[in-house]
C-alpha cells in the first residue's frame, strides 16, 4: 500500500514548549485515518507542519512522498484542508468564500457543491459574519468536500455541527473512501472516529502512544461479555483473562482479554448457553486506557469518566 | 434590575482592559501640546519675535488651512494654540472614536457583549459605562493640558479654554460615534464614517478659516476653535459642542432600545451565493477586502487635494503687499508663492496618504492572526504570492491615492484659473513623494516578516515621519533626525525641480525593504 503521509519523530518547540515530541503518523492511501488526542496535544501543530505553515525543528515529514515545507504549492494541488477554528471574512458570503478556495486549489466542481449545499442545508448568500460557528464550519466543510483533492486533512471538522449534519458528513467521508481518497481526521468524537476510521493513532503531548487498526487497538484490549448458562457458571474465575467476575444466579459477567476470548467461549459453552451479548471494547475505553493516570491525577474515577464519555 | 444596572463594574473592568490604550493615547496628546508648547517659546522668546511670526503667519492661508484661523498669533499663548492647532483637535477626535468604538462596537462584534448582557447587566450598561470611560480620557487630557501650559505661566483663562476646546472635541465626537455604533453592526463601518467625519470638519474648518469664519461653524473643530482660548475667550461657544454631545449621547441611548443585541438598525444586505470572476486569485481577494477602506482614502484625500486647490489662487491676493510674506517665501528659491503653497501641500498630502500605505500592508497581520490566511496558504497559493497580494495592493492603491489627491488639487485650481496647464507638475509633484510612501510600505513589511508581532511598530516610524514633516520646524528638530524621514529627502515640488537621483534612491531603498520583508516571511512559522 502506498503510504500519503509519513511521520517520523517530529519534533517541534515553541520558545520552551516542545509541542511535538518525536511524533509518529503514517497513513495509507484510500484510508481514513483518526487522529486523537486531548486539547493541547499536538494535532493542530502536526497538521500545520503537514501543511507546510511550520517547520518541524527535527524528525521526518513526508507527504505524497514530497517535502511539505519545500514543496507546499505542489502538494496542495492535492489536497483539501478544514481548519479547526474557522474564520471567514465578514465581508464575503459563504457561497464566495467556497468558489474562492475552490478557484485557488482549480478544481471545484459546481454540480458538486450545489448538492453539498443542499445537503448541508447552508444558505451561500449570508455574509460571514452573519454565521454562527457551525455554519463556518459548513462553508470550509463544502468548499473541501466539493474539491476533487486526492486528500482531505480535516482538523475537528464536526465540533460545531448537529447530529443531522454530523450524519451527512459521515455520508460524505464515506462516499470519498469510497472513492479510494484518503482522510485524516483529527476529532474529538470518538463515536465518529470508530465509524468513520480504518485506522487511528492516539497523542499525547506530542508523541504518538497507539497506533493502528481499530481492530490491532481492540487486541490490546478486553471485550465485556454477560452470558446467561444452564449450569450455574461457577470455575469462570479460574480462566485466564478474566477480570471482575460477577456471578447472579445463572447470569455471569465479566470483561476478558481480547486473547483470552477463545478459551472464555468454550468454557461458557461447556456450561449450556441460553443467551450471550459480548461488547467490542468502545474507543473510549481505548482512548481512555492511555489518559487514565493523567484523569486519576485529576481526581476522576475511571468508570465514571468513561460514564461521561459516554 | 434596572438598564444601569451593572455599570460600575463594567467601568471597572474597562480600565482593566483597556488601560495601557487609555494611556497610550492620553499621554500622547500631552506629549504633543508640551512639546509644541516649549518650542514655540523657545522659538519665539521675546514679544518682538512673537510680533514678527503673527505678521507673517495671519496671512499664510497654507498655516490656516492646517493649523486654524488667526487667533491672538502675537501672544504666546495664541501661537501655542495656532500652532498645536487642528492637529491636537484630530488626535482628541480620533481617541474618542477609537476608544468608543472598541468599548462597544469591537465587543459587540466578538459576542462578549452578549455574555455580560446574560448576567446581571442592564441593556444600556456598556453604552453607558464606554462613554464614561471615554469621558473621562477626554477630562483627563483636558485637565493636563490645561494644567501643563497655566504651568508654563500662560493665562489661566486662555489654558482652562484651551482645554475645554479638546474636552468638548472628545465629547462631540464621542455621541458620534456612539450613534454610529447602533446604526451598523460594522466595526469598520463605524471607524470609516466617524473617522471620514473628522476629515469633513477640518475641510470645513479649513474653507471656513480662509474666508468670513461662517462656515466654521459646520464643523466640530470649528466650534472648538470658537471658543478663542488666549484670545478673548468666547466662552458661549461651549453651548454649541454641548448641545451637539448631548442631542447624539440622548439618540444613541434611544437608539439602543430599538435594536436588537449584535445587530445594528441598518440590517446586512445578503451577498452574492457564488463568486464574480475577479475572486479567483489572491490579489483578486486582497483588492476585495481592502475595497472599501481604498476607496474611503481616495475619496478623503481627493476632497482634501480639491479644498488646497480650490484656495490656491488666493495666495497671490494675499501677499501681494506683504514684504514679510515674500521674504518668507523666498526660502523656496525664486519660485512663485502659490508654488510654494502647493509645495507644502503635496507633502502634507502625501504624508497622510503613507497611512494608507501602511494600513494596507498590515492587512497581512490581521490575515495571519485571525488564521484566514491559513485557509489560503493551505490551497496551491504560495506564500510569497499570499503577501505579495496585499504588497500590490499597498503598492499600487498608494499611486491611486496620491494620484487621485494630485489630480483633486490640479483641477480644482484649474478651474478657479481658467488655466490648466499647471496640471501635469501638480498630480507630479504628489506623485514623486511615491517611493517615500513606499518606503513605509516597505518597513512595515519586513517587520511583518520578521516579527509579526511588532509589525503595528510601523505605525511608530509614521508617527515619526509625521511629526517630524508636519511639525519639523516648530519642534526644532535636529537635522539628522528630519533626514531619516524619506518625505524630507524627496526633491519638493512644484518649487523645486525634480531630481532623479534621490528618487532612485529612495525607491531603491523602498524595493530592498520589500523584499527583505518577502524573503523573511517565506522563511519564517505561520502562524509565527
Amino acid at each position: 500500500m502506498t503510504v500519503t503521509i509519513e511521520l517520523e519523530g517530529l519534533v517541534k518547540t515553541f520558545g520552551s514548549t516542545r509541542a511535538l515530541d518525536g511524533l509518529d503518523l503514517s497513513v495509507g492511501e484510500g484510508t481514513v485515518h483518526g487522529f486523537l488526542g486531548p486539547n493541547g496535544s499536538g494535532k493542530t501543530t502536526t497538521i500545520r507542519v503537514l501543511l507546510g505553515l511550520l517547520r518541524a525543528d527535527s524528525g521526518r515529514a513526508t507527504l505524497f512522498g514530497g517535502d511539505p515545507w519545500r514543496e507546499a504549492v505542489t502538494l496542495h494541488r492535492r489536497l483539501a484542508y478544514v481548519p479547526g477554528d474557522v474564520n471567514l471574512w465578514p465581508k464575503l458570503s459563504g457561497g464566495e468564500v467556497i468558489d474562492l478556495l475552490g478557484r485557488l486549489r482549480g478544481d471545484l466542481d459546481n454540480r458538486r457543491r450545489t448538492e453539498l449545499l443542499d445537503r448541508f442545508e447552508l444558505d451561500p448568500r449570508k455574509k460571514a459574519r452573519t454565521y454562527s460557528k457551525g455554519n463556518r464550519q459548513k462553508v470550509a466543510l463544502v468548499a473541501a468536500l466539493a474539491s476533487s483533492a486526492e486528500l482531505l486533512i480535516l482538523d475537528e471538522p464536526t465540533s460545531g455541527l448537529d447530529p443531522i449534519m454530523e450524519a451527512v458528513f459521515q455520508d460524505c467521508i464515506r462516499e470519498i473512501k469510497a472513492e479510494g481518497r484518503t482522510v485524516l481526521l483529527s476529532s474529538h468524537i470518538l463515536a465518529e472516529v470508530e465509524a468513520l476510521c480504518d485506522g487511528v493513532s492516539i497523542i499525547r503531548a506530542g508523541k504518538t502512544v497507539q497506533s493502528g487498526t481499530l481492530t490491532d487497538l481492540r487486541h490490546l484490549t478486553r471485550t465485556a461479555i454477560t452470558a446467561d448458562t444452564v449450569q450455574a457458571p461457577t470455575g469462570l474465575d479460574q480462566l485466564r483473562g478474566v477480570h471482575g467476575l460477577q456471578v447472579d444466579n445463572h447470569r455471569a459477567r465479566f470483561d476478558v482479554d481480547t486473547d483470552h476470548l477463545d478459551e472464555a467461549m468454550r468454557a461458557l459453552t461447556k456450561l449450556g448457553l441460553r443467551s450471550l451479548t459480548s461488547q467490542p471494547p468502545t474507543l473510549e475505553e481505548l482512548f481512555l486506557r492511555h489518559y487514565g493516570d493523567e484523569l486519576a491525577r485529576d481526581g476522576v474515577a475511571l468508570e465514571s469518566a468513561e460514564e461521561v464519555a459516554r | 434590575m434596572s438598564a444601569f444596572t451593572g455599570t460600575r463594574a463594567l467601568i471597572r473592568f474597562g480600565v482593566r482592559r483597556a488601560r495601557v490604550r487609555m494611556l497610550v493615547w492620553i499621554l500622547g496628546i500631552e506629549l504633543l501640546v508640551v512639546f509644541t508648547a516649549v518650542s514655540v517659546k523657545d522659538l519665539y522668546p521675546t514679544p518682538e519675535s512673537l510680533a514678527k511670526v503673527a505678521a507673517l503667519s495671519k496671512d499664510n492661508v497654507a498655516a490656516i488651512v492646517f493649523n486654524g484661523p488667526a487667533q491672538a498669533l502675537e501672544t504666546l499663548g495664541g501661537q501655542i494654540a495656532f500652532q498645536i492647532g487642528s492637529f491636537g483637535l484630530i488626535m482628541v477626535g480620533l481617541m474618542s472614536i477609537f476608544m468608543l468604538g472598541y468599548f462597544t462596537r469591537v465587543e459587540e462584534e466578538n459576542g462578549r457583549t452578549e455574555l455580560l448582557l446574560a448576567t446581571a447587566v442592564g441593556r444600556h450598561a456598556p453604552l453607558v459605562a464606554a462613554c464614561i470611560l471615554v469621558t473621562a480620557m477626554n477630562v483627563v487630557v483636558a485637565v493636563l493640558v490645561a494644567g501643563s501650559l497655566a504651568a508654563m505661566s500662560l493665562p489661566l483663562a486662555g489654558s482652562i479654554a484651551f482645554g475645554l476646546s479638546f474636552f468638548v472635541l472628545g465629547l462631540v465626537f464621542t455621541g458620534i460615534t456612539a450613534v454610529a455604533a447602533q446604526v451598523t453592526e460594522n466595526t469598520r463601518v463605524v471607524y470609516g464614517s466617524c473617522a471620514a467625519l473628522v476629515a469633513v470638519s477640518f475641510v470645513l474648518r479649513a474653507v471656513g478659516d480662509i474666508g468670513d469664519g461662517r462656515l466654521s461653524w459646520l464643523s466640530p473643530i470649528g466650534w472648538s476653535q470658537k471658543l478663542r482660548p488666549y484670545a478673548g475667550e468666547h466662552w458661549w461657544a461651549l453651548t454649541v459642542p454641548v448641545a451637539a454631545a448631548a442631542l447624539t449621547l440622548a439618540a444613541a441611548w434611544l437608539l439602543t432600545e430599538r435594536r436588537d443585541v449584535g445587530a445594528g438598525l441598518v440590517q446586512p444586505r445578503p451577498g452574492r451565493s457564488t463568486a464574480g470572476p475577479s475572486l479567483g486569485s489572491p490579489l483578486g481577494l486582497a483588492f476585495r477586502l481592502q475595497r472599501g477602506s481604498l476607496i474611503g482614502w481616495s475619496l478623503g484625500l481627493l476632497v482634501l487635494g480639491g479644498t488646497y486647490g480650490s484656495v490656491g489662487d488666493q495666495i497671490d491676493q494675499f501677499v501681494e503687499d506683504n514684504e514679510q510674506m515674500a521674504d518668507y517665501f523666498a526660502a523656496y528659491g525664486g519660485a512663485t508663492l502659490t508654488e510654494a503653497f502647493f509645495t507644502t501641500t503635496a507633502l502634507m498630502l502625501a504624508l497622510i496618504g503613507g497611512g494608507f500605505a501602511i494600513q494596507s500592508m498590515l492587512r497581512a497581520v490581521a490575515e495571519e492572526s485571525t488564521f484566514r490566511a491559513e485557509l489560503l496558504l493551505a490551497t496551491p497559493v504560495s506564500r510569497t504570492a499570499w503577501v505579495g497580494s496585499h504588497l500590490v495592493v499597498a503598492v499600487l492603491g498608494s499611486v491611486i491615492v496620491l494620484g487621485l489627491t494630485g489630480l483633486g488639487t490640479a483641477v480644482t485650481y484649474g478651474i478657479i484659473v481658467q488655466d490648466f496647464s499647471s496640471l501635469p507638475r501638480l498630480v507630479g509633484a504628489e506623485l514623486t513623494y511615491l517611493p517615500a510612501v513606499w518606503i513605509l510600505t516597505g518597513v512595515a513589511l519586513l517587520l511583518y516578516g520578521l516579527v509579526p508581532k511588532a509589525a503595528l511598530a510601523a505605525w511608530g516610524a509614521y508617527a515619526v515621519v509625521l511629526i517630524s514633516g508636519i511639525l519639523g520646524d516648530v519642534l526644532n528638530l535636529p537635522e539628522w533626525l528630519r533626514g531619516l524621514s524619506p518625505f524630507e529627502r524627496t526633491p519638493a515640488l512644484p518649487a523645486n525641480n525634480f531630481e532623479f537621483l534621490p528618487v532612485a534612491v529612495i525607491t531603491a531603498v523602498a524595493v530592498v525593504l520589500m523584499a527583505a520583508g518577502l524573503a523573511s516571511f517565506r522563511r519564517r512559522d505561520t502562524p509565527a
